[in-house]
Order: C-alpha cells, then sequence, then structure tokens
C-alpha cells in the first residue's frame, strides 16, 4: 500500500479511483438485509461477503452511506474497560484496526498513540487500578501511572496541585488510538460492494415482514423486500426500528455533542479524557483538537448543539489545556446515542427470529466497527451467537447479568 | 439558553431542572414474574414524538409533569402533577 501511494503521489495526472459501485434497483429478495448503512452494518456486509461468502446482501439506509454516528463520532479506539468480557471484545476490535488499513486497501489514517485517562479523586484511582488489572490479566497494555509520569506523557498538561480537580494519577493505555472514522465505514463499503454487496441509500424502512415468530423481510420506501436474515445496526434510532419489529429496547436516545478547533501545530500526542471532568481532547493528523463530553441531560432526537453544554465542555477542556482559551472553534455537532442501563451493547438474537441486534452502542459504537461486523456476519452466518457477544444479549436485562461499564465510557456521564 | 417552565417558579433555565423520565405507572411488584419486573424497569418506549414526563425543578425540590417533543426539542405544556394524579397514594398494606 505505502508503494502503491508513493507511485501515486509521483504522478502527473491523479486518475480519479470510483470507490462506490452503487446498485440502482433493489432485488425481491436477498440473504441478507441490514438496516443502516453506518460503519457497524457495512462492516457486517464486508464480513458476510468476505468470511462467509454470503455475497447476497444488501445495505439499507434513510439517509446516506456512513452519515450518522459513523460521521459524528470523535474516533476514540481503545480498550481500557473495566470487565473482562468487554475487554476481551474491544481488544479484539483494537487488533482488527491494527491491520485494517492494508485489509481494506483504504487508508484509515489509524495511529495508535495511546490513551491517558486522568483521575482526579481517590474512588477514581481504585476504579483505575481495577481496569488496569483487568486489562493487563486480558493481555492489553495498560497500566497506572503517577503525576510525573503523566507530565512525561503529556508535557502541555496543566496539573498544579492546588487546582480545584488536581490530578491524582492516570490509567496508561498504549494502545489506545485513533483513525479516520469516514474512511473506516468507506473502506468497509468499498470492499464489500466489490465482493458483490449493493449499498442503497435513502430507503427509509417503514416496516418487518414477519411471518409468525419470524422476521422474512422489510417493507422500505422503495418497496417490500423478502430476506434470510435481517441485520438492525441503527444506533440512534434503534428503539424506532424496534418498535417496527414488534419489540422494545432498553435503550434511551440522548445526544451526545463534540466540535473541532481551528488546526495547529502538533502539541499533543496521546489522546487524553477525563472521566471527572468531563472531557476528552485529541488533536488529528490535520491538527485540530476533537473535543468531546458527556451526554445531554435528558432524552432528545434532535442533533442540534447547544451553547450551556458547549460551555462547560470549553470550560472543562480549559482545566486541562488553559493556553487553549484563544483558540477559535471550526465545527460543532451532535450525535443520536442509544444510551443502555449498563453502557455496554446489545449483540445478537432478538424476540423475533432471524432479526438480529447490533444496538445500544451509546458512546462507545466506533471502536467497536470491526469486530461487531465481523462477529455480526459470524452470528448471521451460522444463526447462532458466538461466545464472545454471549454477554451482550438482550436477554441479559432478563436475567439480571449486566455488563457494567459506567465508569469506563471515560467522559460521558 | 433554553428555558422550562415551572408550575411553581415559572420559567427558569432549564439547567435547574432534573428529568425523571416518562412517566410510566408503576405495576404492583408483587403482581409481576421476575422478567416482568424486569421489563418494567429496563425496557424503555423511547418515543421519538411527544412524550410525558416528570421533571423536577432542583433548587425547590419542586416534582411536575412536562409535554415535550423529543424530536423538535420543544416543550408542549408543563402542569403539576395533581392534574393527572387526584387521589393520594395508599401505602397502608405494604408494610409487610
Amino acid at each position: 500500500m505505502v508503494l502503491r501511494l508513493l507511485r501515486y503521489g509521483l504522478r502527473n495526472n491523479y486518475v480519479p479511483r470510483p470507490d462506490f459501485r452503487f446498485a440502482t434497483e433493489l432485488k425481491p429478495s436477498y440473504d441478507v438485509v441490514i438496516i443502516g448503512a453506518g460503519g457497524h452494518g457495512l462492516a457486517a456486509a464486508y464480513y458476510l461477503a468476505k468470511d462467509w461468502g454470503i455475497t447476497n446482501v444488501c445495505v439499507i439506509d434513510k439517509g446516506y452511506l456512513a452519515g450518522g454516528n459513523t460521521a459524528r463520532n470523535t474516533a476514540v479506539i481503545r480498550s481500557n474497560y473495566i470487565t473482562p468480557e468487554s475487554v476481551r471484545f474491544y481488544k479484539e476490535s483494537v487488533g482488527l484496526f491494527q491491520t485494517l488499513s492494508e485489509d481494506l486497501d483504504y487508508n484509515m489514517l489509524y495511529t495508535q498513540r495511546g490513551q491517558l485517562t486522568l483521575a482526579h479523586s481517590d474512588a477514581t484511582m481504585r476504579t483505575f487500578r481495577m481496569r488496569a488489572e483487568v486489562g493487563k490479566h486480558m493481555g492489553t497494555n495498560i497500566e497506572m501511572v503517577d503525576r510525573k509520569q503523566i507530565a512525561q506523557i503529556v508535557p502541555s498538561l496543566h496539573m498544579p496541585e492546588d487546582h480545584r480537580y488536581p490530578i491524582l494519577g492516570g490509567l496508561w493505555h498504549p494502545d489506545g488510538g485513533t483513525g479516520r472514522h469516514d474512511s473506516v465505514a468507506w473502506g468497509y463499503a468499498a470492499r464489500a460492494m466489490d465482493r458483490g454487496v449493493e449499498v442503497h441509500q435513502r430507503t427509509e424502512v417503514t416496516g418487518i415482514l414477519r411471518d409468525g415468530d419470524r422476521c422474512v423481510g422489510v417493507e422500505t420506501t422503495k418497496g417490500k423486500i423478502r430476506a434470510g436474515n435481517v441485520i438492525q445496526a441503527v444506533a440512534g434510532m434503534s428503539s424506532v426500528v424496534a418498535k417496527l419489529a414488534g419489540f422494545r429496547l432498553p435503550i434511551r436516545s440522548y445526544p451526545l455533542q463534540a466540535m473541532v478547533t481551528q488546526p495547529l501545530k502538533p502539541f499533543l500526542d496521546p489522546l487524553v479524557s477525563s472521566s471527572g471532568l468531563h472531557a476528552y481532547v485529541s488533536q488529528t493528523s490535520r491538527g485540530e483538537l476533537v473535543i468531546g463530553g458527556g451526554s445531554d441531560p435528558y432524552e432528545l432526537y434532535s442533533t442540534r448543539s447547544t451553547l450551556d453544554l458547549k460551555e462547560s465542555l470549553i470550560g472543562h477542556t480549559l482545566e486541562l489545556f488553559p493556553f487553549l482559551a484563544g483558540v477559535r472553534l471550526l465545527r460543532q455537532w451532535a450525535g443520536i446515542t442509544d444510551m443502555t442501563p449498563d453502557y455496554s451493547p446489545i449483540m445478537g438474537a432478538s424476540p423475533l427470529r432471524n432479526y438480529w441486534l447490533d444496538a445500544g452502542w451509546g458512546t462507545w459504537g466506533f471502536k467497536a466497527t470491526p469486530v461487531a461486523g465481523k462477529r455480526m456476519a459470524e452470528t448471521v452466518a451460522h444463526e447462532s451467537v458466538p461466545d464472545i457477544l454471549e454477554p451482550f444479549a438482550l436477554e441479559r436485562f432478563k436475567t439480571f447479568n449486566l455488563v457494567n461499564e459506567m465508569g469506563a465510557t471515560a467522559a460521558s456521564h | 439558553m433554553k428555558l422550562l417552565t415551572c408550575p411553581l417558579n415559572g420559567p427558569r433555565n432549564i439547567s435547574e431542572f432534573a428529568c425523571g423520565g416518562e412517566l410510566v405507572l408503576q405495576p404492583d411488584p408483587r403482581q409481576l414474574t421476575d422478567e416482568q419486573w424486569a421489563d418494567h424497569v429496563f425496557l424503555s418506549n423511547n418515543t421519538a414524538g411527544v412524550v410525558r414526563e416528570w421533571w423536577c425543578h432542583v433548587a425547590s425540590t419542586y416534582w411536575f409533569i412536562a409535554e415535550r417533543n423529543t424530536v423538535t426539542d420543544e416543550v408542549i405544556r408543563t402542569y403539576p402533577a395533581s392534574e393527572i394524579f387526584k387521589d393520594r397514594v395508599d401505602f397502608s398494606n405494604e408494610s409487610a
């Protein structure tokens, strides 16, 4: 890939390479229909085709390719969770990300620069110790660091001792990193299309076709489509689509706001986050600072930004980097996050047979794109849920076996 | 700045309020199976549209009802809970 990039760069004329071959007509039936052409849906389509040879697949979306939360997240990739189930799952995702640009022949701008999470209280320090030990046990790179080490990892960090929220220590996760979120979805889409997968944009699902307790297809604004299996991967709209399928989910939708500053010279290599301050910051490869924080305080399906939340987010960021006070904001946005009670996803079987869920991705969906796609594809190919996804079954809310990751979602709540 | 009109205190900054979630009548836990109770605890309508919710003005701890559109982010109406709950809840049988 590197050589080809170099060769392309040295050419006199740059021939545009068409990435996407969109199908024009919907067929009356497919082996698998995937609702939602975001990262997760497209990844599932790709792995269905690549790993399992299932290419009679159609991905439909009411909007455009990767225009929902795939375009709105803050592109953090990490596996420093607290339960072994989660660490195992997200670790597999980090592993897939490491070779994804090569595998898809599509540059994801993936950089593993490490993620530093800051503790401002003894309680946070205790959970960090636990996360570090669980992470080491599960074979990830993670350790506790003290103030001196933090100052070495992020020299620009403001850390006086008589601060309102003094930094007591941190959780250093060298495996953490970032990538270009759009490219991840585009790469999966392009390679899935190469293998015969169809993607239909502006095709909204209006109903789910059932035969008894089985799902047999979907009804869309462009007509009925029969399907052997259906995957729902619609993030913030999970409850709305599930209602069409006839069931409710333990999900509540909240906006999550983020923003980007004007580009600055590179000064911040790792990703820095603070759960106590509800803020996280990273610098993109073009120099912009991506700033994200907590969700809005009440349920909403609107993606408008609000001044008060932006203000508090900026205030908290300035506690960490006061010298950014004069920097201008370039863009701001919000995405609709599908929050679950335990801050873990819902994957696998639904109350409707042959209707599979990839939902409840709240504020932690981007980092799981490859593994969620790969394992959902496996689930559908076998029509049974693999071991690694079992802890995240919808059933857990009936048996009270929750996978609590509230503390490890970093800045969320 | 977003405002919410408290039936007791008038229009106030929305940061003074806490949302208590959709108004759902609690079923009698003694009449339910564990599974039904889990459904009540965890499942949510998560309606995209008009919802009826509990809100609290935190400074005065006053709970009231708001009708709100979750798509357009508009508050349609706020009113005291006494509009819906006419009778006092009887807890006298629940000591056991």
